[in-house]
């Protein structure tokens, strides 16, 4: 059972914020400074994005951006947690930001904050490794990295999002509940024995300033996007959102789901493709009819956090299939033969099967179990 | 460290301490050798009378006179028993002095967290309703614990995300209540009836209809004090009145009422007379 989260992409796009009364873009990147998310009106969406993706690139040494740990070269100042090296580094938690890129990205638009994230399970007989967690009705985290540490985070926020509750009557601002994390965190970096946490968080949610998107990480930093993905493979899904995020502020909920998946497709490996099997959405924000059934949900009703996924995703990857004008039935995959193929999980094989259905048939069918073995 | 699920959310037991790698900071210091028992709160000693509160047409009004006694004795007469928190509430506290101060710093450190942490998230700082259920909890928490705060405190104020007024009353039990018209200790028998003849006169019964205006709210405030000034052994002629609008909290200066005592002349006695 790997210990890691192998989610694919998680996206987080921030239309609906811009939705709300601020000002298109502008391309005056700044140059990569640690600052804290502005405060509101200062600078664009631009800003932040390609800042964001200079803070990725910078605090990671070259030789091990893209990632393999083959590849580091151990030193004498990796082992301690409170040993600077002499280039000014703390190796532990820069390792730790390896492990959330082990797991993988995860896209997400704040406001409808669409998470849509791969799932994976390492058998027929398992299930799937849950990615997408609710602290509360108006705040939910993906997560990429060690789900030991992620569940003990979250645990511990969702604890602060009830006391919040109970004391003072009131859903917690979703900054300080990040900062809360992001504190506890940091204190993990800086004690002799401790290590640094190894997940990190892209956390959705919506308070009474808007609809918010934060990047946790390890080294107890949390930033505010518009849009983001983490992960492995995430450049590509950033690439998408930077080329699109224009459109996001006047989109609808389904086409900003349409664009969080195309940025999760552009995550994927070469022969791998989004399926129910392998793609689950979450949301927080005000529900649209056309692809919910709002009556029927008391979450989507109120616009709280909920999640679609298996057969819930289907009707969404058609419209997104169609959107781009591919076939609705996802694309057709070798057929294993039956005999001696039972055995075999592998991925591609169960998600390609899952989603070609039985040709001539209408997919539904199969798409309504999760994993088919090829007949 | 016990990272067992079944332990999340528990204080740490006696033996383990915060950081087990610095001890020096975590270590619990050995007890007292002679330690007076602890003894909790068992009765107010500085305390201040009544307090009233009413709701009227676009605010709340809380009224307080500024007398804080010992007993019997009238020993501190300039205390103001009105306080503000942030731009919108306004508390008014009736029981221990003493306490009122803490509470008083406690909730000034609270706001004060707040505003410093909206300047990152700029998210709004705690509207009356948010302040009351931290005061119920606290009074609450404090009675089960046989330590009360020695407290009957009205929380009055404008939400302005509701864009409505708000009126509330908690006490030393944890008693929690809310209504047009509010009143504590011995204002609750003598003054409510007064505001609530004066409320439902406007509105009705059933409390549906127009609300007073604050000019009115302020003609009954007057006459609920000098009754009470009348009537309660414990109180003074000396009394101020916080208005809470959308525009703000405005503490009045102190005033007092015409009284009139010339009825003690005609009783043996009292008065001027020997005889």
């Amino acid at each position: 059972m790997s210990k890691y989260v192998y989610g694919r992409l998680e996206l987080v796009l921030k239309s609906l914020m811009l939705r709300r009364g601020h000002q298109l873009p502008h391309t005056n990147s700044q140059p990569s400074s640690h600052t804290q998310a502005p405060s509101r009106g200062d600078r664009g969406p631009s800003a932040y994005l390609s800042s964001s993706v200079y803070r990725l690139n910078r605090s990671l040494p070259q030789r091990i951006r893209g990632s393999c740990f083959s590849i580091m070269f151990r030193n004498s100042y990796d082992s301690d947690n409170t040993t600077f090296s002499p280039q000014g580094k703390l190796h532990q938690v820069e390792y730790a930001l390896e492990a959330v890129k082990q797991g993988e990205s995860i896209p997400r638009e704040a406001e409808e904050v669409v998470a849509h994230i791969p799932q994976r399970s390492t058998g027929e007989l398992a299930t799937y490794q849950k990615k997408l967690i609710r602290i509360d009705d108006h705040v939910g985290v993906a997560i990429a990295g060690l789900t030991s540490d992620a569940r003990v985070l979250s645990n511990s926020m969702r604890q602060q999002a009830m006391s919040e509750k109970m004391l003072y009557g009131r859903p917690i601002p979703v900054a300080r509940i990040v900062q809360g994390i992001s504190d506890k965190a940091q204190m993990n970096t800086q004690q002799y024995g401790r290590r640094p946490y190894g997940v990190g968080f892209l956390v959705i949610g919506q308070d009474e300033t808007g609809p918010h998107l934060f990047e946790f990480s390890p080294a107890g930093t949390a930033f505010e996007y518009y849009a983001h993905s983490i992960g492995a493979r995430s450049q590509s899904a950033k690439t998408y959102l930077e080329k699109n995020f224009e459109s996001f502020e006047n989109a609808s909920l389904p086409e900003l789901i349409n664009h969080g998946l195309s940025a999760l497709a552009d995550t994927l490996q070469q022969d791998k493709h989004l399926t129910i099997a392998n793609t689950s959405i979450a949301i927080i924000g005000t529900p649209d009819a056309s692809i919910e059934n709002v009556a029927a949900s008391g979450p989507a009703k109120r616009g709280f956090f909920r999640v679609w996924e298996n057969d819930d995703v289907d009707q969404l990857l058609r419209a997104w299939r169609r959107s781009r004008g591919e076939p609705e039935d996802g694309p057709q995959e070798e057929q294993p033969q039956a005999e001696g193929q039972a055995g075999e999980a592998t991925e591609g094989e169960g998600q390609g099967a899952g989603t070609t259905g039985e040709g001539a048939p209408p997919a539904e069918h199969a798409a309504g179990e999760d994993v088919t073995m090829g007949e | 460290m016990n990272h067992h699920p079944a332990a999340w959310g528990r204080p740490l037991p006696a033996s383990a301490s915060f950081d087990m790698y610095n001890p020096q900071f975590s270590a619990p210091k050995a007890a007292p050798a002679h330690q007076m028992p602890v003894a909790h709160t068992q009765q107010p000693l500085v305390t201040g009378t009544s307090v009233l509160g009413i709701k009227f047409d676009g605010g709340v009004m809380l009224a307080a006179d500024n007398l804080a006694s010992y007993g019997s004795l009238a020993r501190f007469k300039d205390i103001e028993r009105l306080h503000p928190l942030g731009p919108h509430t306004v508390i008014a506290a009736a029981g221990d002095m003493s306490d009122f101060q803490w509470l008083k710093k406690e909730l000034n450190a609270i706001l004060r967290e707040e505003q410093a942490l909206s300047l990152t998230d700029s998210h709004p700082s705690l509207s009356p309703s948010n302040i009351y259920d931290f005061l119920a909890n606290l009074f609450y928490a404090r009675r089960s614990k046989m330590n009360p705060v020695w407290n009957a405190v009205l929380v009055g104020g404008w939400d302005r995300v509701k864009a409505e007024t708000f009126l509330g009353y908690v006490d030393l039990l944890g008693t929690t209540y809310s209504a047009p018209t509010l009143a504590t200790g011995f204002g609750a028998h003598i003054a409510q009836p007064l505001l609530r003849e004066a409320f439902e006169a406007k509105a009705g019964t059933d409390g549906k209809g127009p609300l007073m205006t604050q000019q009115e709210a302020t003609a009954v405030l007057d006459d609920c004090m000098k009754v009470l000034f009348y009537r309660d052994a414990r109180s003074m002629n000396k009394y101020q009145i916080a208005t809470v609008t959308k525009d703000g909290v405005v503490i009045s200066d102190s005033k007092s009422s015409e009284t009139q005592w010339g009825f003690a002349e005609d009783l043996r006695g009292y008065g001027a007379q020997t005889q």
